[in-house]
């Protein structure tokens, strides 16, 4: 567990807003990413979790180079040690390495071609990576497909014939086809209901068991978040806020925009209508971003200095990192322990 | 014994075994296969079901907005108290473009969606909408009527209401659109208001302001409301009952605590131990419920559940309609586990 | 391992595609073709042109007359009936016409045509009449009707110049049902390939696409056509100046379907599907090849044939204005140019009915575009 898979150091991602009287002027361009840094460990799944426009999913599609960071650098260590500038790699020496990290939608209507069988869908990146021959590449994708808890006799079928659940296994499926060591997860289960949510997410986390996986999983949903990660990076606005083992965010917060979202969950227990902190305002409009630290605008703790400078993400307990002036003074209310519930 | 309890209370709105049925190429689809539930008066009832278990097409047929292709059957009897006219009256008689249904959609019965981009126009500004509601059914007075929407927007928290009046839905973010539609759909002080996944398009903190604004506001105005969605979460924290839809009939209901802490049926079970919640622990593994929801399409009389269901009995739930049971006064549910009938039979 | 012995029974299935129509298994293509069937009026369209095309490729086997064949005898002459029952009440198995006399109006002493009820001629079918070259190559003289001399035979009536109608008709569909064939070939061609240079690549090339474009969108169409039609030479062969107006049309046209390309491949390539082809390393050529053609294709099938029924009217238009093709050769828009006198109208009507058949071509192109166009995406709910 202690060895590392990626490095990413200081990504910044911008997007050029077309304004509409900018004919002639420079267009002005968005920070989505600002300054993401973080280490990923071999086996671990990393959640990142954020409101809408956080940008987790630009984070999410830079990582696998589905998209182009304006800058910064991210190290893939090879099984063998090597260090490889990921985002700078070209030509056909790449592939080898862009293999290894592959990816998950959210949406498993759009994320599969409507026009290429379940089979041809799962077997692409395995002809357009390997020469293999067709009985070769037939019985990997039979045995990825069982492993998927596809049925095997279906696979000639289009995805229109499939529900929602087997349509994310389908993806996976494909996502797993070339055994790559990291799988980043978009939304992965958001769009299923609650009784195939549960069956997805087992998959998952057994996939990952069996092939020692990594997962960067990116979420909405901080249920599903704590159920399913060892760490937790929550984004606000293109910075990462906090970042911190799972137990240790759950439990103790240190940034207040943690505290707010874990205490916006509707709980599915009647009971515990409990005392909840309910942010006021919404999400400032990342194109114009406030001073100071980006949360100040909705945070009950604020003072000057929030207004002033923008906090630094920093360590405040071990393996717990956040960007709070007043992380330490702070006393921020986390989950209570599991509730003892009926069922 | 199968008993119902007879509550003292008269219900507001009443439905009567609704049926809604689609004509599909390859059969015809029962999208709503016998549907019973009452509503109280200041109460809330949650109907609570996965994607395509009719939930919507349950809600939307009450105020007969559903699409023409859908045949729709059984009673939804109305009762207000404050017009004779309108009490007793079975909703689903009326034509669905006529007079008397438009009198009562948006005044007395409101509605919510999930998406509030849609269901306001672009080319009109919010405060013009509002309005137009309100003309049509509380006062003929434009000042008045402006006076009005700009105190239901005050009261839905949308502050700077005379600038917010005159804009456009575009120039909303998705919380206030939200807001703005609430305030909208409680402009004429309805007896009872659906939501219709109100929330789902939201982030959780705004998810969270909304929630709150609904409750407030009932308190406040004292409406019903029929609370439409897939998240248990929401139910636990809104709810006072609780009616759980699969694939197309109610399996179980029943109020709010007994939901939670003493489900019944097994699907209301599965849902429960799937769900992951905070505070539960990592690695736990989730209780998933097996299989996908089939297609209603020319069923047999049969347990819809049956086939992913665990505590299945065959020979039993594939082979005969489910009659409801009564668990106890409020309690009821769709299940052989709790049949007389089925004990009646071993025996 | 309880499940392998399974999968192993179960391999043939997957490697023989199975055959079955199961919408489960429809490829795309199947599913389009489902749907475009429920779509009435787009089968009886198709249909309609269908005829319309075979008649055209047969045009001078079909025609009784060709295209130079003209008799002063018989100018103006109204259409024949077709007639099973003579003047006696008999019943005749062959349909027959009868022959024409000229006879002068008492009244205002003008000259029409009445039947000839003496003469009687039964149509013939599979006769010799003109010479031509079947399909342009093999030499005959056989048409598919035709009456015994001296009896004529004109479905449609005559012309000003006593040439018959429906041979012209059946003639100038082959120009006429021709030219937006190729010319829309062309400007497909070409609007995909800059489209899709346009769509695929951005920057400062679909810039410039773009504004080629819209410059030549700007241009005034029939001036634009006036202009180059007055480039072309006045005497040149038939099939030169055809080429020439598909060249014209072609020019125009790609414009439009350039557009639909564009917007159509902008909108595929950030799909997720085709996102995820990218990341699992699946290189460029094959992404354009097997994620976006295959995506967009039915679109431009739909696009072409709602273009079509615009060049058959700008054929005719120009044609009409003298600018296109020029007489003996001819084309519906050649014939309309022909019938615009206004006393046409009162006095012979019949030489109206190219209009009727530009109408129902135009028509019929629309509806199949239309049937096309709810079958494209097969996928939508």
């Amino acid at each position: 567990m202690t060895k590392k898979i990626l490095n990413v150091e200081n990504i910044n991602k911008y997007f050029q807003v077309k304004s509409k009287k900018a004919l002639f002027r420079k267009p002005a361009s968005v920070h989505v990413l600002n300054d993401i840094s973080f280490e990923l460990l071999e086996g671990e799944t990393l959640s990142i979790v954020g409101e809408s426009g956080c940008g987790k999913t630009t984070l999410g599609r830079c990582l696998v180079r589905g998209m182009d960071a304006s800058s910064g650098n991210v190290y893939y260590h090879t099984e063998d040690g090597q260090q490889i500038d990921f985002l700078k790699l070209k030509g056909k020496h790449s592939k080898q390495y862009r293999r290894n990290i592959q990816m998950i939608f959210q949406d498993p209507y759009s994320s599969l071609s409507p026009r290429m069988s379940v089979f041809d869908i799962i077997a692409e990146p395995l002809i357009a990576n390997f020469k293999l021959s067709k009985s070769e590449v037939e019985q990997k994708v039979m045995e990825i497909a069982e492993k998927t808890g596809l049925n095997v006799n279906y696979l000639q079928r289009y995805p229109h014939a499939f529900s929602g659940g087997q349509r994310q296994r389908i993806a996976i499926a494909r996502a797993l086809i070339m055994r790559p060591r990291l799988i980043v997860c978009d939304e992965a289960v958001s769009a299923l209901d609650v009784s195939i949510q549960a069956q997805i997410i087992n998959l998952l986390k057994d996939l990952q068991e069996q092939f020692q996986i990594t997962y960067i999983f990116i979420s909405h949903d901080l249920s599903i978040v704590q159920n399913i990660s060892d760490r937790v990076a929550v984004m606000h606005l293109g910075k990462i806020v906090e970042l911190a083992t799972t137990e240790s965010l759950f439990s103790s917060p240190k940034h207040p925009y943690t505290e707010a979202l874990m205490s916006a969950v509707p709980q599915p227990d009647p009971e515990l209508k409990k005392s909840r902190i309910i942010l006021e305002g919404e999400m400032p409009n990342p194109a114009n971003p406030p001073s100071g630290c980006h949360f100040h605008p909705r945070c009950a703790y604020k003072t000057e200095k929030c207004v002033q400078q923008a906090p630094e993400l920093r360590q405040v307990a071990d393996n717990h990192f956040t960007a709070c002036h007043y992380a330490e003074e702070l006393n921020l209310q986390g989950v209570q322990d599991e509730t003892a519930s009926a069922i | 014994m199968t008993t119902q309890a007879a509550r003292t209370e008269q219900p507001l709105l009443s439905v009567q075994d609704l049926k809604i049925q689609i004509q599909m190429d390859n059969g015809v689809m029962h999208a709503v296969d016998g549907v019973d539930f009452d509503i109280y008066k200041g109460k809330t009832l949650g109907l609570v079901g996965e994607s395509g278990c009719g939930k919507s097409l349950t809600s939307r047929s009450i105020i007969s907005i559903n699409p023409k292709e859908c045949e729709t059957t059984g009673n939804i009897v109305y009762h207000s108290e404050s017009e004779k006219a309108l009490n007793n009256l079975n909703l689903l008689s009326l034509p669905p473009t006529g007079k008397k249904i438009r009198s009562i959609r948006g005044r007395k019965i409101a509605m919510i969606f999930q998406e509030p981009m849609t269901a306001f126009s672009p080319m009109y500004t919010i405060g013009n909408q509002i309005m137009e509601a309100i003309l049509i059914h509380r006062t003929k007075d434009k000042k008045e009527a402006k006076k009005i929407a700009l105190e239901m927007l005050a009261k839905v928290g949308i502050s700077d209401q005379e600038k917010r009046f005159d804009q456009y839905p575009h120039e909303f973010s998705g919380g206030m659109r939200q807001r703005a539609m609430i305030s909208m759909a409680l402009s004429c002080n309805p007896e009872l208001l659906i939501a219709d996944e109100p929330t789902t398009a939201l982030d959780v903190t705004i998810q969270a302001q909304v929630l709150e604004l609904m409750r407030e506001l009932q308190k406040e105005l004292g409406m019903a409301i029929l609370l439409v969605t897939h998240d248990l979460g929401i139910i636990a924290q809104m709810c006072d009952e609780v009616a759980v839809m699969y694939l197309g009939k109610i399996v179980e209901q029943a109020p709010v605590k007994e939901i939670f802490y003493n489900p019944k049926h097994p699907y209301t079970k599965g849902l429960l131990k799937s769900m992951p919640r905070l505070g539960g622990t990592k690695s736990k593994r989730l209780d998933s419920i097996e299989g996908s929801v089939p297609m209603p399409i020319d069923m047999p009389p049969m347990c819809g559940f049956y086939e992913r269901c665990k505590d299945r009995i065959e020979g039993v739930c594939n082979t005969k309609a489910v009659p409801k049971t009564y668990i106890s006064d409020q309690h009821s549910v769709r299940c052989f586990l709790y049949s007389d009938q089925l004990e009646g039979e071993a025996q | 391992m309880k499940t392998l012995p399974v999968f192993k029974r179960q391999k043939p299935a997957v490697i023989s595609p199975a055959k079955t129509k199961d919408a489960n298994y429809s490829s795309q293509w199947r599913l389009i073709y489902l749907k475009f069937k429920k779509h009435k009026l787009a089968r009886i369209s198709l249909v309609i042109l269908a005829v319309l095309y075979t008649v055209a490729l047969f045009a001078q086997f079909i025609a009784p007359y060709g295209l130079q064949s003209y008799d002063s005898k018989y100018v103006n002459a109204p259409p024949m009936g077709l007639h099973f029952i003579d003047a006696d009440g008999k019943f005749h198995f062959k349909p027959f016409v009868y022959g024409l006399k000229s006879e002068r109006d008492p009244e205002t002493m003008r000259k029409m045509f009445v039947a000839d009820t003496e003469n009687r001629y039964p149509i013939q079918f599979f006769v010799r009449g003109e010479e031509y070259k079947f399909l342009g190559l093999i030499p005959t003289s056989l048409h598919l009707l035709g009456v015994e001399e001296p009896g004529r035979i004109f479905l449609l009536g005559t012309d000003g110049m006593g040439r018959d109608m429906f041979s012209r008709i059946v003639l100038g569909s082959q120009v006429s049902l021709s030219i937006p064939l190729v010319g829309v070939g062309i400007s497909f061609v070409i609007g995909l390939f800059l489209g899709g240079i346009s769509g695929y690549f951005g920057g400062w090339m679909d810039s410039v696409i773009q504004r080629i474009i819209e410059i030549i969108r700007s241009f005034p169409t029939l001036p634009l056509w006036m202009a180059l039609s007055a480039a072309i030479p006045p005497r040149i062969p038939v099939v030169t100046m055809y080429l020439y107006i598909v060249i014209i049309f072609a020019f125009i046209g790609w414009t439009d379907l350039a557009r639909v390309v564009r917007g159509k491949f902008i909108s595929l390539k950030n799909e997720d599907y085709v996102v995820a082809a990218k990341i699992a390393g699946v290189s460029d050529g094959k992404i354009i090849v097997k994620h976006l053609l295959p995506g967009f294709i039915s679109y431009l099938v739909v696009a072409t044939t709602l273009a079509i029924p615009g060049m058959i009217l700008a054929e005719t238009a120009m044609s009409f204005l003298g600018l296109g093709i020029r007489s003996p050769a001819t084309s519906w828009g050649v014939l309309l140019q022909e019938a615009q006198k206004i006393e046409n109208v009162a006095l012979y009507p019949w030489k109206l009915f190219p209009l009727g058949i530009v109408i129902l071509t135009v028509l019929t192109y629309n509806f199949l575009g239309d049937g096309l166009r709810d079958a494209a995406d097969p996928y939508k709910k």
